[in-house]
C-alpha cells in the first residue's frame, strides 16, 4: 500500500506539487493523468525519491519512505520509464539481471529469473536473452523495461508514460498486457498518462492533477459520472462520455435470458464494443457465447451517466 | 573490405620500409643531388621508429589518464564549478606552440625525449579532455534516469552506465591526440630526442630531399594507420551500443 500524505514539492518559490494526498491500496493500479506540468511526474518521482518532497511524507506499507537510503528504497520499488531507458551497452538478458545484480542474488537465481520474465512476456529466451535492446522492435524494448522493473519482485511498481513512444495498435495490446500481468502478480502500481482513455482502460483510481493541485481521486465511473469540476469534465471530453462509461463493463454483467439470431460475442466483450456491434449489424439484441443476450436497450441504460447520478441524488 | 586490405599493404609496405630502408634505395635515389646517399643510415630507421612510438604512446596514455580524470571531476555535481577552470587550462596548453614549451623547458630537464614527452602530454590534453567532458554529458537522459531509478549509486553509475556510453566519444579524443602527437614529436628531434625528426632534420641541414622524404613519409604512414585503426574500434564499440555513426 502507498500514502501520500501532504506532499508538497517548491523549486525556488514555484511550487510544483501543492499538498497532495491520496492512497493506493494493496494490488491496485492508480493513474495519474494530467496535461504536461501538472506535476504528475514529480509526484511519482517523490514516490521513489527521484525527487526529494519538500513537505510531506510517502508511507510504503506504513513504513516512512524517508527514513529508507535512496539506492535502496528504489532496488524495492520497480520503476519503468517511456522509450524504456535500457542500458544500450547491455545485453536484454544482463538489464533483467540489473536490480538481482544488486541486491546479491546467486547467479543460478537470476538466470531463472531471467528466463522467467521473458517467458512471461513472451519473448523465447534463447532467442532474445543475448540480444542487444537496439534489435529489438519498440514493443519488444517496452517490454523488456518492464520486465527488468519487475526484475525483483517489487511489490509496488511505478511507471511513467511507459506507452507513450509505441504506436496506437501495439499500445493497445501493451495496456491489455500489464493489466492481465498486473492481475497475476498482485502488483500495486502507479501509472502516469496523459492520456484520459488509457487512464480510464488502466486504472482502478484516476488522479486528475493540475497546476500542481490533485483536483479529483476516484473511480473511472466517479470521475465520467461526477466530474469534481470543468477541468476534470473537459479532460474527459463530453462527447467520449457516454462511451468511456460504457467500456468499464463486459456485457457479462448486463446478460439476460432469451434467445438472439446471429453470431454470438464473447462474454468478455466491453459494453462499447456491444454497443458498436448492435449499431453495425442493426439489430436491438446480441446473443452471448455460452447462451442469454445483451440488449440495445440495457446497453442504453448503462451508458446514461447524468440520469443514472441524478437519480442516485433523489 | 577494401579499405582494410589496403590498410594491410600499407602496414606491410612501412615495416618493410623501416626494418630494410636500403632495399627502396632506387626509389629515393632521384631525390638527392651530389651523389648524396639516398637513405638515412645514421641511425637505425627502426629504432628510431620504435622510440618515436614509444615517446607518443607514454605522452598519449599520460594525457589520456589526466584528461579523462579531470575530465570525470568536472563533470560530477562537486565538481562543476571547475569545469570552465578546467577547460581554460586544457585550452592554454593547446595554445602555447610545442617549439616554445620545448625552448622553456630544457634549460630546466636537458636535452633529450624529457622536454618532448612534456609538450606532447600537454598538447594533447584538450582533445581527450573536451571529448570526455562531451561524452558525460550527453548521455541519453533516459537510460540516466533509468540507472538511478534501479538503484545504481553514483559510482555505480559512473563505471558501468556513463563511462561505457561515453566510451567512443573518448576514444575519438584519443585518436585526435595520437594523431597529433605523431606529427609533433618530429620536432623532438631538435632538442635530441631520439624521433623520426631526426632524419627530417638531417635532410634539412644537408638540403637532402630524400632524408626529408623518408622521414616525413614513414611519420605520415603511420598517423594513417592509427587513425584508421582507431576508428574502426570507435566504430565497432558505437555500434555495439547500437548508435547510428555516420561516414
Amino acid at each position: 500500500m502507498i500514502q501520500i500524505e501532504n506532499l508538497t514539492k517548491r523549486y525556488g518559490s514555484t511550487e510544483v506539487v501543492r499538498g497532495v494526498s491520496l492512497r493506493v491500496r494493496q494490488g491496485e493500479i492508480a493513474a495519474l493523468v494530467g496535461t504536461s506540468g501538472s506535476g504528475k511526474t514529480t509526484l511519482l518521482r517523490m514516490i521513489n525519491r527521484l525527487v526529494e518532497p519538500t513537505e510531506g511524507r510517502v508511507l510504503i506499507d506504513g513504513e516512512d519512505a524517508s527514513g529508507i537510503q535512496p539506492h535502496l528504497l528504489r532496488r524495492r520499488i520497480g520503476y519503468a520509464i517511456q522509450g524504456h531507458g535500457l542500458f544500450p551497452h547491455r545485453t536484454v538478458g544482463q538489464n533483467i539481471a540489473t536490480v538481482p545484480h544488486l541486491l546479491n542474488w546467486s547467479n543460478r537465481e537470476i538466470d531463472a529469473r531471467v528466463d522467467e520474465l521473458l517467458h512471461l512476456f513472451q519473448l523465447d529466451p534463447a532467442q532474445f536473452r543475448d540480444r542487444m535492446p537496439h534489435e529489438l522492435s519498440g514493443g519488444q524494448q517496452q517490454r523488456v523495461g518492464v520486465a527488468r522493473a519487475l526484475a525483483a519482485r517489487p511489490e509496488v511498481l511505478l511507471m511513467d508514460e511507459p506507452f507513450g513512444a509505441l504506436d496506437p495498435v501495439i499500445r493497445a495490446k501493451a495496456q491489455a498486457d500489464l493489466l492481465e500481468l498486473q492481475k497475476k502478480l498482485g502488483t500495486t502500481l502507479v501509472i502516469v498518462t496523459h492520456d484520459m482513455e488509457e487512464a480510464i482502460a488502466l486504472g482502478d483510481h484516476i488522479a486528475v492533477m493540475d497546476k500542481g493541485r490533485l483536483l479529483q481521486y476516484g473511480t473511472p465511473k466517479d470521475l465520467l459520472t461526477q466530474p469534481a469540476d470543468d477541468f476534470v469534465e473537459s479532460l474527459i471530453g463530453s462527447a467520449e462520455r457516454p462511451f468511456r462509461l460504457l467500456s468499464l463493463t463486459t456485457v457479462a454483467d448486463l446478460a439476460e435470458q432469451g434467445e438472439a439470431t446471429g453470431a454470438t460475442i464473447a462474454r468478455t466483450t466491453n459494453l462499447r464494443d456491444a454497443l458498436a456491434e448492435c449499431l453495425w449489424r442493426g439489430v436491438d439484441v446480441l446473443p452471448l457465447d455460452g447462451g442469454g443476450v445483451v440488449t440495445l436497450n440495457a446497453l442504453r441504460t448503462s451508458g446514461r451517466g447524468l440520469a443514472e447520478t441524478q437519480g442516485e441524488v433523489n | 573490405m577494401v579499405g582494410r586490405f589496403l590498410l594491410i599493404v600499407l602496414t606491410l609496405g612501412l615495416c618493410t620500409f623501416v626494418v630494410r630502408p636500403e632495399m627502396f634505395e632506387a626509389v629515393f635515389q632521384p631525390f638527392t643531388q651530389n651523389d648524396a646517399p639516398a637513405i638515412y643510415t645514421q641511425t637505425s630507421l627502426l629504432r628510431l621508429t620504435l622510440s618515436h612510438l614509444a615517446l607518443v604512446a607514454c605522452a598519449v596514455l599520460a594525457s589520456t589518464i589526466i584528461a579523462v580524470a579531470l575530465g570525470i571531476l568536472v563533470t560530477r555535481e562537486f565538481g562543476r564549478e571547475f569545469l570552465p577552470l578546467a577547460r581554460t587550462i586544457a585550452s592554454v596548453g593547446q595554445t602555447i606552440p610545442p617549439v616554445a614549451v620545448l625552448a622553456l623547458s630544457v634549460p630546466m630537464m636537458g636535452f633529450g625525449a624529457a622536454p618532448t614527452l612534456l609538450a606532447l602530454f600537454l598538447y594533447g590534453l584538450l582533445p581527450i579532455f573536451e571529448n570526455t567532458v562531451t561524452g558525460l554529458t550527453n548521455l541519453p537522459p533516459n537510460v540516466i534516469e533509468a540507472a538511478r531509478g534501479v538503484g545504481l549509486i553514483r559510482r555505480q553509475r559512473l563505471w558501468s552506465v556513463e563511462l561505457p556510453l561515453a566510451f567512443p566519444m573518448i576514444l575519438a579524443g584519443i585518436r585526435l591526440s595520437t594523431v597529433i602527437s605523431l606529427a609533433t614529436a618530429t620536432i623532438g628531434s631538435t632538442i635530441a630526442a631520439p624521433t623520426l625528426g631526426e632524419v627530417i632534420i638531417a635532410g634539412l641541414l644537408t638540403s637532402n630531399s630524400a632524408y626529408v622524404l623518408q622521414g616525413g613519409l614513414v611519420v605520415g604512414l603511420i598517423a594513417i594507420i592509427i587513425y584508421e585503426v582507431f576508428s574502426s574500434l570507435e566504430h565497432s564499440a558505437a555500434r555495439r551500443l547500437g548508435f547510428q555513426m555516420d561516414a
